[in-house]
């Protein structure tokens, strides 16, 4: 009996000891979303959970292990104990009380995360081997993702190739990017600040390196930020004719995911040098990349397929692209030299 | 040496690179006869499918040529063969065909310790890139390839380890001369060699920079060397698939007189529990990169959007296999703890029946959690609610095991032998493992676990705990039946002191950064986030491991020729292969026995476990 009182003692002791040590470890970021205080608050739960099972654990074995040890010389066996059927009920009956709370906490505060706004502003997310492009209801893109503080935002995000996935720590939420589909992410920030979004599936080679600037601020700074934005799209939009920089605008929007502009051999040609040079195709012809070569090639892939590449087959991205789009694509493709 | 290259082993390869070639060759003549392109230098020489068909070929060559299968061709034929091989004495019966169940379990813990350290060298080398942030010994690709082939040599290492400590122990514990089927038992372990191989050929194939779970589309576009993988896997899933199927009639037909189901031995309830997942998830691996196989060859756009194809349906079907498949690593090693724990303590198990159905609790329940892996996947967002139920629902058998070894250690005798403190230290590991599980499984809370270092840890805590320390146990408390010698006792409580506090600290580690923003496959990080000094001591605790598992080696490899002398019941366990003398005999026992008590009567006399029936035959 005496071996169960201090047992139990020591229990309690180290319940909340270890609870206070965690919780005052500072094991989280930052919380700068409204969801973050809801996953926090699940989060602060289990350690409540762990604590008290980590001492009921490890107190009585390390007891054990003390005060039961074996005395030098003494060869006997020990008590016969078999079990206790009681006991092993017990052990099994309030564990599974407590994972029914367990599970219940844990379908309500991921309902809580999930809580729609019908206000929520609808960004665009396009995610692509190695790099994120955030399109804004106002009609411009962006490699930076702008959010206005305590305002819901959903972002509509689809991959260009293989899965990625959004990942804020500060804002705690994450959810994988897929090809042929769009997946929510439904986030109310709170906290003005400067963040990263870090892509968390891994997407290949410079999956480490794959992030972009989240940037929280109040309302006014992000209506201004908008309305600068908006400026320079339609700057850039009203110049007449062929422009290399809308070019290189749709480029990074849409192009990017396979072409490469530095020379390097990715999923599809590089586009560097590539203007006016000679092209060596699959069927052993040759062809020079001009305007009627560039035309076709974007508006039909598989019509002359360049020597080591796969043909391809019909692309979305390739089809939504209009014939102005076109003529700043060649503008912007006869700038790298 | 020259008996080594006339070995099984020394052919069977011979005969995989022969093979492999002749596959290669064929598939490039064709492809040149039908005006296909044959050589492609962008994938090492040959086609991809000329690689892929030469992988499979030089698989059935290696088990065609090295003689393991011709006793069936004989039976087919009508011809008799000699129903028991007898093996040389020496160490070269390791590296050739046996049918003695003792020599196979060996064989497969040889082959699983060479697949550890290997695929140990290979976290040593990525664990120094990630020292510090920047990239300073490798390249992004083969950082991606290294940590990749590191997750899949240490699985299959473990899964082989797995069939090692079952294959050599279970036929002993049950009171059988042999596994139910001899020949299928040495075909399963020869059929993982040219897997292994396989495996290993990625590397010179371009690597593979997905992981180990292989995701598309990131795979149906990665380098060939992903097609080996896929192979290896595909080729050593037969290995578990056949080994289960044996172990389950081996126990249900081969026990001893009066052996009934609660009589046996508590590690052949986790056999069972284990090789029934093994027997009918393992499919469902090999099933899945077999699609992504077919996709890559063939063009069947499976898991290819543009196609129709859905690359979540991948994961589904991955997971369903690879979640199990940690029960088939942890199972056997708590039933290890279990079996270890009641000689140590000099006390029965506390619940006997409740800790062996616990095993089967767990193995039943954990065929129905898999899409805990994918909450943030984009699968359906209210299926994720059912999936958290069941997933939670694991810990109640688990907490029966733990209040049980506690209930065991409770008021008992208790000795520290080094078999014991890899017991002691699997459970504390596993503990820890353990309690980092919910937060994962509560779903809001995995949104930020999900695809981080925290899950790192706390799978690396999973199986070391569950497995690593068991394994350890397992070969310093076996290792005499095995040899007839002890390991040295202060090498191996020097192995202990060093591999648990810097196992502790790698892991603890890692669970703190991931919750800080450390993402999981990541070859570089932002030193902005402040997490240098962190790796840099995980770093210098990896390397102690390391350090610590040399200095195992050196114990093993010595002991076998100048360890102590221990032919005796030298831990005074009650179980049946301690009561005949080390080495094992080699039909096992030269006297049936009956099981005339309960295994684990420790602090009883006059109650037996087993009785040896009267000498019949001497
Ligand atoms: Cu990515
Ligand atoms: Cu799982």
């Amino acid at each position: 009996m005496r071996h169960f009182v201090i047992v139990g003692v020591l229990v309690a002791i180290l319940t909340p000891l270890t609870y206070i040590g965690l919780s005052s470890a500072h094991m989280m970021p930052v919380e700068a979303s409204a969801q973050s205080q809801i996953v926090d608050q699940m989060w602060n739960w289990d350690m409540m959970a762990v604590s008290f099972l980590l001492a009921l654990i490890v107190v009585p074995m390390f007891y054990s292990l003390i005060v039961f040890r074996r005395k030098k010389g003494d060869t006997t066996d020990a008590e016969h104990v078999e079990g206790n059927t009681k006991l092993e009920v017990t052990w099994t009956i309030i564990p599974l009380i407590t994972v029914l709370v367990f599970a219940y906490l844990g379908a309500y505060t991921l309902g809580e995360t999930r809580i729609a706004d019908p206000n929520a502003m609808v960004i665009k997310v396009r995610a692509q081997q190695w790099s994120w492009s955030f399109e804004y209801p106002d009609g411009f893109t962006s490699t930076d993702l702008h959010l206005p503080k305590d305002q819901q935002v959903v972002l509509k995000m689809q991959s260009s190739d293989v899965i990625h996935s959004f990942w804020v720590p500060e804002f705690r939420i994450k959810q994988d990017v897929l090809p042929g589909r769009v997946t929510d992410y439904r986030i109310t920030p709170d906290m003005i600040g400067s963040y990263k979004v870090r892509c968390a599936e891994l997407c290949g080679t410079s999956h480490a390196y794959m992030e972009a600037n989240v940037i929280v601020t109040s309302q006014a700074d992000y209506k201004a930020w908008v309305a600068d934005q908006v400026a320079a799209a339609q700057a850039l939009a009203a110049i007449p004719g062929p422009n290399a920089a809308r070019g290189e605008k749709i480029y990074e929007q849409y192009c990017r995911a396979c072409h490469s502009i530095d020379g390097s051999k990715g999923q599809s040609p590089t586009w560097r040098g590539l203007y006016g040079s000679t092209v060596e195709l699959n069927d052993g012809s040759a062809v020079v990349a001009d305007d009627a070569y560039i035309t076709e090639s974007i508006k039909q892939p598989a019509a002359k397929v360049v020597k080591g590449f796969d043909a391809m087959g019909f692309n979305p991205v390739n089809a939504g692209v209009t014939d102005a789009q076109i003529a700043d694509l060649i503008a912007f493709i006869q700038t790298l030299k | 040496m020259k008996k080594i290259f006339s070995s099984t082993l020394a052919r069977g390869l011979l005969w995989q690179a022969v093979g492999w070639l002749v596959g290669a060759l064929f598939i490039t003549g064709i492809r040149a006869l039908m005006g296909l392109q044959a050589i492609d230098a962008s994938k090492f020489f040959f086609t991809e499918p000329a690689w892929v068909f030469g992988g499979l070929l030089g698989a059935l060559f290696f088990i065609g040529g090295s003689g393991i299968v011709s006793d069936w061709f004989k039976w087919a034929k009508g011809e008799e063969t000699s129903e028991h091989h007898e093996d040389p004495a020496g160490g070269e019966k390791y590296f050739n065909l046996s049918l003695d169940h003792k020599v196979i379990g060996i064989q497969y813990t040889l082959l699983a310790l060479a697949l550890f350290v290997i695929g140990g060298t290979f976290a040593l080398i990525f664990r120094l890139e990630l020292a510090h942030s920047g990239l300073q010994l490798l390249t992004l690709q083969w950082y991606n390839t290294l940590m990749s082939l590191h997750g899949i040599l240490m699985i299959i290492g473990i899964l082989l380890g797995v069939s090692g400590v079952i294959n050599y122990l279970v036929p002993m514990l049950i009171g059988a001369q042999d596994m139910a089927f001899p020949r299928l038992n040495a075909f399963s372990y020869w059929v993982a060699v040219p897997g292994a191989v396989l495996l290993l050929s990625s590397l010179a194939l371009g690597g593979f920079d997905t992981g180990w779970t292989g995701y598309p589309p990131l795979s149906a576009r990665a380098p060939v060397g992903m097609q080996m993988f896929f192979l290896g896997v595909f080729v050593a899933g037969w290995s578990s698939i056949l080994g289960a199927l044996n172990v389950i009639a081996s126990v249900i037909r081969m026990r001893a007189k009066g052996m009934t189901a609660f009589r046996m031995p508590i590690l052949v309830w986790a056999a069972i529990a284990t090789s029934l997942i093994a027997l009918t998830a393992t499919q469902l691996i090999g099933l899945s990169f077999q699609l992504v196989m077919f996709q890559r060859l063939l063009g069947m756009g499976f898991f290819d959007p543009a196609k129709g194809g859905n690359p979540v349906l991948f994961q589904h079907l991955f997971w369903f296999y690879s979640h199990p498949a940690v029960y088939v690593f942890v199972l056997p090693g708590l039933g290890v703890i279990s079996e270890l724990l009641p000689v140590f303590v000099r006390k029965p198990l506390f619940g006997y029946r409740w800790v062996a159905m616990s095993s089967l609790g767990i193995a039943l329940v954990g065929f129905l959690v898999w899409a805990h892996h994918m909450f943030t996947s984009g699968m359906n967002d209210y299926l994720r609610v059912p999936f958290m139920y069941s997933t939670l629902l694991v810990a109640v058998p688990t907490g029966v095991k733990f209040f049980s070894w506690v209930a065991t250690l409770w008021k008992g005798k208790i000795e520290t032998p080094t078999p014991m403190l890899f017991v002691l230290g699997g459970i504390i590991v596993f503990l820890l493992g353990g309690l980092s599980g919910p937060p994962n499984a509560t779903v809001a809370t995995d949104l930020h676990l999900q695809d981080t270092y925290w899950i790192v840890g706390h799978f690396h805590d999973t199986i070391f705990g569950g497995y690593v320390f068991p394994f350890f146990a397992a070969i310093y408390y076996w290792f005499p039946k095995a040899t007839g010698r002890r390991m040295n006792e202060t090498l191996g409580k020097i192995h202990f002191w060093l591999m648990t506090p810097s196992f502790l600290v790698l892991t603890l580690f890692m669970m703190r950064i991931g919750l800080l923003g450390m993402r999981r496959r990541i070859a570089d990080y932002d030193p902005a986030l402040g997490f240098d000094w962190y790796q840099l001591i995980m770093t210098i605790a990896g390397f102690t491991i390391a350090l610590s598992v040399l200095i195992f080696f050196i114990n093993f490899f010595r002991s076998m020729k100048h360890g102590e002398k221990a032919d005796g019941n030298i831990w005074n366990s009650r179980s049946p292969e301690w009561q005949v003398p080390s080495p094992m005999p080699v039909h096992n026992f030269d006297q049936p026995f009956e099981v005339v008590g309960e295994p684990y009567d420790y602090g009883l006399t006059d109650a037996p476990y087993i009785k040896f029936a009267k000498s019949t035959h001497k």
